[in-house]
């Protein structure tokens, strides 16, 4: 890891905080009433405030997690040098395009 | 009837195995004085590497029971378990014979890491007055008592997943130079220090600082260059 | 085999290190799978309604503990280390991460309570 990826890896890592206390604080609530899509989709759809939530987190998460694969990779696999960096790119950018294909099916009217 | 000691020593290469002696145990015997033992009176052949006997000189450490330690300040009576001793090279370093090990990879990264001082000043200057108190030098200070050991370079387990990773010691001697005010040569470290292999591999699993015989907190050291390094380069210093 | 150094693998903050890293694998490995379920909304409410009617299973709700304790357990020693890197160096990291562990333990805990 050289400084350029630190500061992302560690910049998303404190863009994720808030929001992950956020989500963990909505995990408890929807479940606690039982998981329904009518529940669901009914915070979510037409909500510009959730669409730019899960829209950040989405891309904050794919990046954090992305970097830190490649960490992982480079001392507990084989994987060396643009192995690593395909590896973060495919597994970034995947995550990416799910992630917020799921944000536009939830909030998407 | 004096009480023995059951000591393994590693010999022979990195396909080596454990040579077992019967060694004395004394009072205030050291890890060391039990080498030493061995060699004077058991087998000669045996290798390993001591100077100064005291501390100072960084040249005798050991993997003593799985774990590195210095072992001319390793009293027997602190580590000898069930009457054993199981004494090896350090780990992380290419085994030369028996205990020495191979230091080259250890100080090439030193360089790697920029760990040599940098002047900025001639002979022909005054000498610059530098203030114990001042917060540059107590940085400094905290740091500055590495006696070059490898210890801490043996106890990383970054250091053994990463072959880029300069480790510990390196990083450490860095950032004593980093706060050093006389020191010229800040832009080159700080740009070494930020590479791939650098201070941000480590991931702060604390085992230098659990490890360092003197007490110094490397891990403290590179949180100070990982600091540094984000400044210049959101500056674009880098 | 050559001696190996294995003393740290006991300490407190290398387990610390172990439990980020296993549970940051975990959580990348689990969220491609979430984005997949919730991308069923776009096939329409019932699609999506038909797949958390199977989470209701007990076993789906003790795998979702499980989730709540990594995400807790991944953020709160996250942020022990952002806190090590960032701020002014603070003696007894120790207690810091074993707190870490202890909050999410009692956060997946609740969940459990509450799911059951």
């Amino acid at each position: 890891m050289n400084v350029r990826l630190y500061v992302l890896q560690r910049g998303t890592a404190l863009i994720m905080a808030p929001l992950v206390l956020v989500h963990i604080a909505i995990i408890f609530y929807a479940t606690s009433r039982g998981l329904s899509a009518a529940d669901i989709l009914g915070r979510t759809r037409g909500s510009f405030g959730w669409a730019a939530y899960y829209s950040l987190f989405v891309l904050a998460a794919a990046t954090h997690g992305a970097i830190g694969l490649r960490v992982i990779a480079s001392e507990w696999t084989a994987l060396r040098g643009r192995q690593l960096d395909a590896l973060m790119w495919i597994f970034g950018l995947a995550l990416a395009v799910l992630g917020l294909r799921a944000v536009a099916a939830v909030v998407l009217p | 009837m004096t009480n023995t000691i059951e000591v393994s020593l590693w010999r022979g290469k990195a396909d080596g195995r454990y040579q077992t002696f019967s060694v004395p145990q004394r009072e205030n015997q050291t890890v060391l004085d039990v080498v030493t033992w061995v060699q004077r009176n058991a087998d000669p052949t045996l290798s390993y590497r001591f100077a100064c006997r005291v501390g100072m000189c960084g040249s005798c450490a050991m993997t003593v029971n799985g774990r590195p330690r210095w072992t001319c300040r390793t009293h027997t009576s602190k580590v000898v378990e069930n009457g054993r001793l199981e004494i090896g090279p350090l780990a992380n370093l290419p085994v030369i014979k028996d205990l020495t090990c191979d230091m080259q990879a250890f100080f090439e990264k030193w360089q790697k890491a920029k760990g040599v001082f940098a002047p900025s000043k001639t002979k022909n200057d005054p000498i610059e007055k530098i203030l114990p108190g001042s917060p540059p030098r107590q940085a400094a200070d905290a740091a500055i008592e590495c006696i070059n050991c490898a210890v801490c370079f043996a106890a990383c387990d970054t250091v053994r997943w990463n072959e880029d990773y300069v480790g510990p010691a390196a990083l450490n001697r860095a950032w004593t130079l980093v706060n050093d005010v006389r020191d010229a040569g800040n832009r080159d470290r700080l740009s070494a220090v930020a590479a791939g292999g650098g201070c941000h591999a480590c991931h702060s699993h604390q085992s230098c600082q659990e490890h360092c015989p003197k007490a110094l907190n490397p891990t403290a050291s590179i949180a100070g260059l990982k600091r540094r390094t984000m400044q210049a380069y959101i500056r674009r210093e880098l | 085999m050559r001696p190996h150094t294995t003393s740290h693998r006991r300490d407190a903050l290398w387990l610390a290190f172990l439990v980020h890293r296993i549970s940051g694998l975990a959580l990348a490995c689990f969220l491609p799978l979430h984005f997949l379920a919730l991308g069923l909304a776009i096939r329409g409410e019932a699609t999506l309604d038909g797949f958390l009617k199977w989470t209701a299973n007990p076993l789906v709700k003790l795998a979702e503990t499980g989730l709540v304790f990594l995400l807790a357990v991944h953020m709160l020693g996250g942020m022990r280390v952002l806190v090590i890197e960032n701020m002014p160096w603070r003696d007894g990291q120790k207690r810091f991460a074993t707190g870490a562990l202890a909050f999410a333990i009692i956060a997946a805990a609740v969940f459990l309570v509450r799911a059951a």
